[in-house]
């Protein structure tokens, strides 16, 4: 346990040593930020209007703000995990400090482990940014907390499942380009593995509708915290940083 | 200490270490001399548990390297080819950060973390960062990162390797004080390196182990045999080399004979004697009984230099006429 918070707190140094853990830190909060006030205004809107018009409609800050907010944030999310993960085992395999790693008396999976989620907190860190602009609506609004709370749980749990996916791509090569660009390309992939089953349900498109990462954050996002979809975040988890481990393996063996 | 029998360690293709055996006493230092490519990093990488081998055994400590790699990396210090530094840290930092993962204890660490400092001389760098040291201070923190646990024994990757001398000298003297408290092994492709620092060679060629011996030892048993320097004249100015060659490789007690240079009818060859053969009076009349015109004859020393190529360089010709355990 010592071992892996080590290697997470190099991790983070890392991170914040560079410009990248601000940059994303940045561009997340911007982009969230023009989101946020984009949904605000029209909110703020119609409400203006349905008042005018005499007719009370049932407004709610939870649905019409920040269910679509978070929804928009795990998208991001899928172009945000590659510039985290990339880096990981790559950068250590190309400048040679892989061989400190694997040469001192630290299991391999404490070293992924400990990688892993010095990722997961620097997500934590940039999703963080995003509380700003929700803490706003609590100020001045009455937005239920829990279905915010079990969005944000789904969010960091993709994070944390396609990081580790992330993590493994980053342990096949020794080229951070590649690891990225790669990593991209799958979280682009199971992203879109939703699309071509929306009309679609035979069995066939039910696995595949099982396995995109992102119909699992559907429940979360509308404040319904089903168990099924934390075990299959889980497991994925588990699941890649168990053949991360297998492939770190095979760099003593091969390299 | 260290021992290793019969280590072989085949990638896809090649096959980098074949079957060395071998053996450090405690408190050793063992230079692993090889030209580039002849398998001294791979052996390294499987003493360190980096990379397992294929075959064969190594020990460190009693602790066998794959079936307990945990207990031999608590007892090695590693300084691989390329010193393995995170540039975004300073040193202080750094060597931190490795103390730790070497399991230190925390209390230990600042103790330990500022005798290296002291010992590697990086005072003066102690809190710079370092991607913006020289080469020279980042090999230092290279090796201060290798000792920082205090192991028992020490791997070293081309220690000198891009240095200037002055710092060749600093790093060997640093050397020479580790050798009483740990066994070091070093490898290098500098000779003068291993005359100077080492007590003990290991020779290793095309991953085979050519020649292991002590420094003196293997310099004297080799400076047994002879090396002459001639030059060889024709009368009518155009002496056919080849021909000066074959007749220079039958003369008894030859080894190896190479051709040096050809200038305006003059030939220089450079020959080698079997061990504990003298060859001088031999080759002159040799050459003057075939008609040429002796100009030169001289003999010159084997330097080690002279050795390790003769171990390492692959024999052309079929009939190896070498004897007395070289190979």
């Amino acid at each position: 346990m010592r071992n892996i918070l080590l290697i997470c707190k190099k991790e983070l140094k890392s991170y914040f040593a560079s410009p990248i853990a601000y940059l994303l830190m940045a561009f997340f909060g911007l982009i969230f930020g023009f989101g946020f006030f984009t949904a605000t205004r029209d909110f703020v809107r119609f409400s203006f209007q349905s008042q005018m018009m005499g007719q009370q409609q049932p407004m709610n800050v939870n649905d019409q703000i920040i269910r679509p907010l978070l929804g928009f944030a795990s998208t991001i999310a899928l172009f945000l995990v590659p510039m985290i993960s990339m880096r990981l085992i790559a950068e250590e395999k190309r400048t040679g400090t892989i061989e400190l790693l694997l040469t001192s008396p630290i299991r391999d999976i404490e070293i992924i482990l400990g990688k892993w989620l010095g990722a997961v907190v620097l997500f934590l860190c940039v999703l963080g940014m995003s509380m700003l602009d929700v803490a706003m609506l609590f100020a001045w609004g009455k937005p239920d907390l829990k279905p915010v709370l079990i969005a944000y749980l789904g969010l960091i749990l993709q994070g944390a499942c396609l990081l580790a996916i992330g993590t493994f791509i980053s342990t096949t090569t020794r080229n951070q380009i590649v690891a990225g660009g790669v990593t991209f390309f799958v979280c682009l992939l199971l992203w879109l593995l939703s699309w071509f089953t929306a009309f679609d349900s035979g069995p066939a498109s039910q696995v595949v509708n099982y396995i995109s990462i992102v119909t699992h954050f559907e429940n979360f996002s509308k404040g319904v915290l089903d168990s099924k979809d934390v075990v299959f975040y889980l497991s994925m988890i588990f699941f890649s940083l168990f053949i991360t481990s297998r492939a770190m393996e095979s760099v003593r063996w091969r390299s | 200490m260290i021992k290793v029998e019969g280590l072989t360690k085949r990638y896809a293709r090649t096959v980098a270490v074949d079957d060395i055996s071998f053996e450090v006493e405690k408190g050793q230092i063992v230079g692993f001399l090889g030209p580039n490519g002849a398998g001294k990093t791979t052996t390294m990488r499987v003493l360190t548990c980096f990379l397992p081998p294929t075959a064969g055994k190594a020990t460190i400590c009693g602790f066998d390297v794959l079936e307990n790699p945990q207990e031999v990396k608590k007892r090695i210090g590693y300084l691989p080819e390329t010193p393995p530094l995170y540039p975004e840290m300073e040193v202080i930092e750094y060597l931190t950060f490795v103390g730790q993962i070497k399991g230190i204890p925390s209390a230990d660490i600042k103790r330990r973390a500022d005798e290296v400092i002291g010992r590697c001389a990086l005072g003066d760098v102690r809190s710079k960062l370092i991607g913006k040291l020289s080469k020279g201070f980042r090999q230092r923190v290279g090796i201060a990162q290798a000792i920082i646990h205090n192991p028992d024994v020490l791997i070293l990757d081309e220690p000198t390797s891009g240095l200037d001398p002055k710092q060749i000298i600093e790093i060997r003297e640093l050397l020479k004080a580790l050798s009483g408290e740990h066994t070091i092994i070093l490898s290098t492709h500098i000779l003068s390196e291993v005359e100077q620092s080492c007590e003990r060679v290991i020779i290793i060629s095309q991953g085979k182990l050519v020649a292991q011996d002590s420094v003196a030892n293997l310099t004297n048993r080799l400076r047994g045999s002879e090396a002459v320097s001639l030059e060889v004249e024709s009368a009518d100015g155009h002496p056919n080399p080849t021909e000066v060659q074959g007749r220079l490789e039958q003369v008894s007690g030859v080894s190896r004979v190479m051709m040096k240079d050809s200038k305006g009818g003059r030939l220089s060859f450079e020959v080698e004697s079997l061990q504990g053969r003298h060859i001088r009076a031999e080759l002159a009349r040799s050459v003057v009984n075939s008609g040429w015109n002796l100009s030169e004859l001289r003999a010159v020393g084997l330097s080690l230099e002279d050795i390790f190529l003769q171990l390492t360089t692959v024999e052309t010709k079929e009939d190896t006429k070498e004897e007395g355990g070289q190979r």
